[in-house]
This record gives structure tokens, sequence and C-alpha cells, in this order.
């Protein structure tokens, strides 16, 4: 099953969106929250995403969602630090909770990596008000 | 040497630990306030965790790079840190800096923040102190300057940047949501990246 990464400068956004992923994905247990610094201040932090992808990763790869500006630089440098390990790492051009959401029920259906990543990008272009 | 280095980078970040305050008010005007708390908490972490026992220039830095990472939170993390891991490539197994070492080490680190950020002189980041920098630098030890001319060449040029910074608007970063009202106000990155070569370059006239 694909893992997926939710990467917030707030702890409490990363936090917040998995409540919501678990709604519609409980059952999986590679989806995980990385929001904020270590101490729980604001921030990014590109170690502790590197730690996050590789627990999400279950061989299937992992898709990486996040927030403003340096939240999508810290994943690349995260995505950087795994070169070698040879984890299929996708950072999402998506928003973060509907991107999220999208991802999380296309990888509790059992989709692939292209198919994951797809769902939460085609987020960006839903609707929401017709 | 790998007493040198570590000498250098507690230096670096006594600098910016007594600059906290300036930095986070540069960032007040136009970001959000945090370059100097960002910027002086992973100094402080730098500080902490780089040791004399490092074996070589190499091994420093790239802890030097791995705690930025960890520790800055803003954007200054993951683009310091990758300057300071790429910077790290150059001195592997490394005791001692050459004039040459120090100009691949100055272009692996701006590769780094360009290949991190996407910027280009003139988005009114630290790159617009960098670039200038590197520059200077390396035409000072082209004409046969030691390290020290090539540095001394090199801040006189970083700080123009930061000045340079002044006129334009930002383009990157948080401060490109403020547009032209960005304009007037210094770079607190360009600011913060020149403090660090010339701290490098006192060091190095001892
Ligand atoms: N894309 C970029 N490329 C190069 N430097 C950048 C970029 N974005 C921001 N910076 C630099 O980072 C500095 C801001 O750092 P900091 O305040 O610590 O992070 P944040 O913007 O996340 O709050 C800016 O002054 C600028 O010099
Ligand atoms: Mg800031």
């Amino acid at each position: 099953m694909v893992g997926v990464v939710i990467v917030s400068h707030s702890w409490k956004i990363a936090d917040g969106i998995k409540d919501l992923t678990d709604q519609v994905a409980a059952q999986v247990p590679n989806i995980i929250a990385c929001g904020g610094m270590e101490d729980k201040e604001i921030g990014t932090d590109a170690i502790r995403i590197e730690e996050a992808i590789v627990k999400a990763n279950q061989g299937d790869g992992v898709v990486v969602l996040a927030d403003l500006g340096s939240g999508v630089m810290s994943a690349e440098t995260a995505k950087d630090l795994l070169e070698d390990e040879n984890i299929d790492i996708r950072i999402a051009d998506a928003p973060l909770v509907e991107g999220a959401i999208a991802a999380a029920v296309a990888a509790a259906c059992g989709l692939d990596i292209d198919k994951v990543q797809a769902a939460a990008e085609q987020a960006r272009t839903v609707n929401k008000i017709n | 040497m790998s007493t040198r280095v570590y000498d250098c980078l507690k230096a670096i970040g006594e600098k910016i630990i007594e600059n906290k305050d300036f930095l986070t008010e540069l960032d007040r005007e136009i970001g959000d306030a945090d370059h100097g708390v960002n910027m002086a908490r992973g100094f402080q972490s730098v500080i902490e965790k780089v040791s004399q026992d490092d074996p070589d220039i190499g091994a420093a830095l790239k802890k030097t790079g791995m705690t930025l990472l960890s520790t800055v939170g803003g954007a200054s993390g993951p683009l310091y840190g990758t300057a300071y891991m790429e910077a790290a490539k150059v001195f592997a197994d490394k005791q001692t800096v050459t004039a040459e070492d120090f100009k691949a080490a100055l272009e692996a680190a701006i590769a780094g923040i360009q290949k991190r950020g996407k910027a280009e002189k003139g988005e009114k980041t630290m790159l617009d102190s960098l670039l200038p920098a590197l520059d200077a630098y390396s035409e000072k030890i082209a004409a046969g300057g030691s390290i020290v001319d090539g540095l001394d060449a090199a801040c006189a040029a970083a700080r123009e940047g930061i000045e340079f910074t002044k006129t334009i608007a930002a383009t990157k970063g948080r401060a490109s949501y403020l547009g032209d009202r960005s304009i007037g106000h210094q770079d607190p990155g360009a600011t913060s990246a020149t403090m660090t070569l010339e701290v490098i370059r006192d060091f190095l006239k001892g």
C-alpha cells in the first residue's frame, strides 16, 4: 500500500488533517502526520520528514503533501537525503487538506503510486462552488 | 584544523546569535519576523553538536548542515542546510582550506541554495549577496590573490548586494506576498549570508 506523509509548518494542522484522513481511511496504517518541529514549534524539519517517509513506506512508495513554500523545500530535502534508499517518493503539487484526503482514499483502495499522486493533484482542480 | 573549523563555525554561530534581534526585525518588515529566531536556534544547536573531534572539515560542515535542517524551521533551514552539506562534499577528508577549495565550496553552496529554492539573482534573497560575492572572490584569486584577499572582495560585494536588495521587490519566499511593498527594505537572508562571509574572513585573518 502506498504511504502518505502530511507535512505542515503546524503540528496541529498536520494532526488535524490526519484526523480527517482517518475518517476515510482508518484502516491505513501508513498515513503519517509530520507537522512542525520536534518541540512543536512552527516550522518544518527535513530530518523528521525523512523519518516519516521511511516509516510510511511499505515498498510501494510514498506520496508527500506539503503546505506553504518552505514545507515543499524541506520535503524535497528529505527526498534528496533518501536518494540512495530506493524508495519511490513523490511530492504532490496539491492543496494540503483536499489532496491528503484524496490520496488517503486512493491509497486505501490499493491504487498504485501514480494513481495516488494523480488523485492528490486532481484535488487542485475540483470546484468547491458550482 | 578540525579544531579550527570548529572555532570558525562557533564564531559564525555567535555572530548570528548576537544579531538575532536585528535579523528578526529585518524579517518583520518584509516577512514573518522569525529569521533571527530561526537562525539563532539553528546555530545554538550547531555550537552544541559540532565538536573538536569531528575528523575533518567535511564532517563538521555536514553535521552543521544536518543540524540546520532539523532546527531552523523556516525556509532558511533547508536553504542553509543544503548549502553547508554541499560545501561539505568539497572538504570531504580535508583538514586544510586552499583558495581554490573555498571557491569550489562557495560555488557548491550556492548551487545547493539554487537547487532548493529555485531563485536567481534579483529576487531579493540571500543569493543577491552570495552570487556577487562568488564573482568578486573568483576574480581576486584568479588574479593571484590569497584566500583573505578573495574574501575581502567577496564581503564588499556581499555588502553591496544587501544594498541592492533594498532597491528591488521580492519574488521568492514569504516577502514575495508583499510585492512592491517589499522595496526599501533589506533582505534578512542576504544580511545573514554576508555576516557569515565576514566572520569567515575575520577568522582567517586571525
Ligand atoms: N527561494 C529562495 N531562494 C533563496 N533564498 C530564499 C528563498 N526563499 C527565502 N529565501 C531567503 O530566506 C530568508 C527568510 O528566511 P526565514 O525568515 O528564516 O524563513 P521563512 O521565509 O520561511 O520565514 C529571506 O530573507 C531570503 O533571503
Ligand atoms: Mg521568516
